[in-house]
């Protein structure tokens, strides 16, 4: 049996409870209606930004098709740096393969990995990098990233844009270690990863073109949308 | 319903200066020590808080006669950070430039205790326009406060105006005030170096009020003059 004060303070924390509910339903709703309102928008500007990443390293004379339609997804990859599956771009000129892009990590930045997209040509060439995401020293090892980089007329990164075809295994290390390419005083362990890994993704890339271009539309076409968040 | 003229001028003295969020109320210190390195953060930062809080403020205040006291703050929460979120969003589709730079600072909105604050101590009490009025106002303080310590910090710490401005507006460019070869002072640029501006700037404020109250003890104020109470 319960008094009328208990009975009281039941009805109020029911009539409480029900006014908290009414308006957590009121706001979930709104928020329901905000994401399925400015998702197609947000898309296509995910899409825009993925392409104009693209586009720094791919030059539009490259290709004719749409390299976001046509993927294919690689699972971890110890010679790409990669620990989860990651989307490949393919880029075709009239149906022939003519440029690969694909995501690179370099396992041992000065703190932590760099993350990059490289662009390799048909013959499996390096033609382009960018960073997309590291954890470098500001000011000492960030002249990776081209935004960052005191140099603007010749960024650091764009060594990568003409690469010899026949560099050697030794040429592919930093000047410090002996090697063709250059790096800032002070800072040799942030280039040092980068170069590395970039070598060691194209030592793949060349190995599996042909696997990397073949199966156009099969694995790549059917789900292209579900890539996106694969960086 | 409306608001009156000495209304909002009321907010809007109190909101810029006398209440000032930075450097009076002494809230939302987190993102200011994080994002104030340069003047563009500092600026996006005290934007995007400010379109966050008239919203909140207007909607709280429409809503107060349908939240009972008891269970006011996780409502005032719940719609703080539902409207944060819409902000998100629509900022990520409509103004997505934007919200490349802006990103990151969103979710901080909802960690900073200004909004809840004056959620809590005006809009719940006033109707949504003086509501809107009070957080839009409480924005433009911190606006200010957050471009000045932002853009002393960059110069002492790095040389430069407006470093990131690219980022807003495609093509622009960065000002370079010291000589090229200024080494740049790190300190400026590290939480510490916020610490020492806010101070600098509290202690100017405190020396600007106290300058004024002496010359108004002097010569008593005339009638009605704005902003003198």
């Amino acid at each position: 049996m319960s008094t009328p004060a208990e009975k009281h303070a039941f009805r109020v924390s029911g009539e409480t409870a029900l006014t908290l509910v009414a308006f957590i339903v009121f706001f979930t709703a709104l928020l329901a209606w905000a994401f399925l309102f400015t998702k197609p928008t947000i898309e296509q500007s995910a899409r825009a930004e993925k392409m104009a990443i693209l586009n720094q390293i791919l030059p539009a004379r490259l290709y004719d098709n749409d390299p976001l339609a046509d993927t294919l997804t690689l699972p971890p990859e110890a010679a790409l740096g990669i620990t989860a599956p990651a989307t490949v771009y393919r880029a075709r000129l009239s149906g022939k393969p003519s440029a690969l892009v694909v995501d690179v990590v370099a396992p041992d930045g000065y703190s932590g990995n760099i993350k990059m997209l490289a662009a390799f040509n048909a013959a499996g060439q390096v033609i382009g990098v960018r960073v997309v995401e590291h954890k470098e020293t500001p000011g000492l090892g960030d002249y990776i990233d081209p935004r960052k980089d005191m140099n603007k007329d010749r960024p650091w990164i764009n060594q990568f844009n003409q690469v010899p075809e026949d560099l050697s295994a030794q040429q592919w290390h930093v000047r410090k270690d002996g090697g063709d390419f250059d790096a800032y005083a002070g800072a040799t362990v942030t280039p040092r990863a980068v170069v590395k890994a970039i070598y060691k993704a194209q030592q793949f890339v060349k190995t599996h073109r042909q696997a990397l271009f073949a199966r156009e539309g099969a694995a790549g076409r059917s789900s292209p949308q579900t890539e996106t968040r694969a960086q | 319903m409306w608001i009156t003229r000495d209304e909002f001028k009321d907010i809007a003295y109190k909101g810029v200066w006398k209440q000032n969020t930075s450097l009076v109320q002494i809230l939302g210190l987190c993102p200011l020590l994080a994002v104030t390195t340069n003047l563009v953060n500092g600026v996006m930062l005290s934007l995007a808080t400010l379109l966050v809080m008239a919203l909140s403020n207007f909607a709280v205040s429409s809503l107060r006669h349908f939240i009972p006291y008891e269970i006011r703050i996780p409502v005032f929460i719940l719609i703080a950070a539902a409207l944060v979120t819409v902000v998100d969003l629509l900022m990520n589709a409509y103004l997505h430039g934007l919200y490349v730079v802006l990103g990151i600072f969103i979710p901080l909105i909802i960690t900073n205790c200004i909004v809840l604050a004056r959620i809590e101590a005006f809009a719940a009490k006033h109707p949504p326009v003086q509501a809107a009025s009070d957080g839009a106002m409480m924005g433009v303080g911190m606006l200010w406060t957050l471009a000045l310590i932002g853009a002393l910090r960059e110069v002492i710490g790095s040389g430069t105006l407006f470093s990131g401005i690219d980022l807003v507006i495609a093509g622009a460019q960065p000002l370079h005030l010291m000589p090229a070869d200024y080494p740049g002072l790190l300190l400026a640029v590290l939480p510490p170096g916020a610490f020492i501006v806010l101070g600098c700037m509290i202690a100017a404020k405190n020396w600007i009020d106290a300058r004024q109250a002496a010359a108004n003890l002097n010569q008593p104020a005339p009638v009605g003059a704005a902003g003198s109470h």
